[in-house]
């Protein structure tokens, strides 16, 4: 029997968002804490610290967050956990944003005048209190519209979970496509809402970039 | 302890070899009628009547604010309701086109907004047309300073491109997916298949640098 695509079906969707909103915030805090140490060892003074954030930040770059979701899944296995959907979709994409984050937040670090780090250096400040109070403070204020805008790319990676069986916003959508046989409904639905979610972020992050250019430069 | 099995892998590794090569060969189609797509926006988006430039609009908006995974899903399984019936291999193709386009448009009209005001009064001061000024003043520098912002989002279309797999399209990772459920060495085939599309997006990245030296390395300031 083909079900009706009716009203409980567009709550079903809906409410799918939830997931996906959970599983970028678990991305988004597990990737800055990640993209945090990326990006410090990113700048630091060791070498062998700087290449292995670059090798980190270069491979998870460099390949498919689709290959990252599947070996996340498959690799579970491997190291003798169950498999299952959650923990692989939060360990793929923690990682991926971390490489992100930290690659973007590399760049706001370094963005904040040399001048600061060396003034800090010389009132005496060692390396935690240089950073916690001086530099990082500054590289926040620039990075927030560039986290946002990436906050939108990585809610928009979550529906590549549904691939490996998590059901969010996209697979929530493929299950009553299947049982309806409304595909065109269906999947314009998805799309507005991940727009709903989406698009205020983009705004937002392209207000935030454009009040920063006008604050610095004159 | 597991026991990790690459040979299975190994002997099919022509199957994925054709592949990578399909994987190229879609990605290169798709960034070329894309980069059209995108000067055609952009110069729509700077110099279009209001309507154009508002739909041209939208069209980013769209695509830039939702995934590329629904709206493949669009192109296949949403499009034969409209009457219009796509080949998985066509409908990721074209998601591909109209999804580089959204991003492609914006980089391109960055930089054709680069471009001096003053530029384009001189070229219409001595005579050169619309199409002249566009393709000798206008585009070539533009392109010169978007180029590195390009080729990244290339290499993004051709890592994103893995995702054509699941509505069936034939390319890198659905190559990987025949493999891995006739070896049942899943993780093996997807370790390989992902050191794959590196060693391309490596390979890209070096192309892509040659030939910005040999196509961009004019002299900018005489």
């Amino acid at each position: 029997m083909i079900r009706e695509f009716g009203p409980n079906e567009v709550i079903y969707i809906t409410l799918a968002i939830r997931y996906t909103i959970l599983l970028s915030l678990i991305a988004f805090a597990g990737g800055a804490v990640g993209g945090l140490m990326v990006a410090l060892m990113r700048v630091s003074q060791n070498k062998y610290r700087r290449w292995i954030a670059m090798a980190f930040i270069r491979v998870f770059q460099g390949t498919p967050l689709l290959m990252q979701l599947f070996l996340a899944y498959f690799g579970m296995a491997i190291l003798g956990f169950p498999i299952d959907p959650w923990t692989a979709a939060s360990v793929a994409l923690i990682l991926h944003a971390a490489a992100f984050l930290g690659e973007i937040w590399r760049g706001c670090i370094e963005a904040v005048p040399t001048g600061q780090h060396e003034a800090a250096r010389v009132v005496g400040l060692g390396y935690v209190n240089r950073m916690r109070h001086v530099v990082l403070p500054q590289a926040f204020r620039i990075a927030v519209g560039p986290t946002t805008g990436f906050l939108v790319q990585l809610i928009k990676a979550t529906s590549l979970a549904s691939i490996i069986g998590f059901t969010e916003l996209t697979r929530a959508g493929q299950i009553i496509s299947n049982a309806t046989f409304q595909p065109f409904a269906v999947i314009s639905l998805v799309a507005v809402l991940y727009f709903i979610l989406c698009w205020p972020l983009s705004k937002l992050a392209a207000n935030l970039e454009h009040k920063f250019n006008q604050a610095t430069t004159r | 302890m597991y026991d990790f099995n690459f040979a299975p892998v190994f002997a099919s590794f022509d199957t994925l070899l054709v592949g990578a090569w399909l994987t190229i060969q879609m990605s290169t189609v798709a960034m070329v009628i894309g980069l059209v797509l995108s000067i055609l926006g952009a110069v729509g988006k700077t110099s279009g009547p209001k309507p154009v430039r508002i739909a041209i609009n939208v069209y980013i908006e769209i695509i830039r604010n939702t995934p590329f995974l629904v709206q493949l899903y669009f192109f296949f399984f949403a499009l034969p309701a409209l009457g219009v019936r796509l080949g998985p291999n066509q409908a990721a193709l074209l998601a591909l086109v109209v999804n580089f386009g959204a991003y492609g448009t914006e980089i391109v009209r960055a930089g054709v907004a680069s471009v001096g005001r003053g530029h384009i009064e001189a070229a219409k001061t001595v005579g050169l047309n619309f199409f002249q000024t566009l393709r000798y003043v206008i585009l070539k520098p533009a392109m010169r300073a978007v180029y590195p912002a390009l080729t990244s989002q290339f290499i993004y279309l051709m890592l994103a491109s893995s995702v054509v797999s699941v509505i069936s399209a034939t390319d890198l990772a659905a190559a990987g997916n025949d493999l891995q459920s006739q070896t049942f060495a899943s993780f093996e085939v997807y370790i390989v298949i992902t050191a794959m599309y590196f060693v391309m997006s490596l390979a890209f990245s070096g192309v892509f640098a040659l030939i910005g030296k040999l196509a961009f390395s004019y002299p900018l300031n005489r």
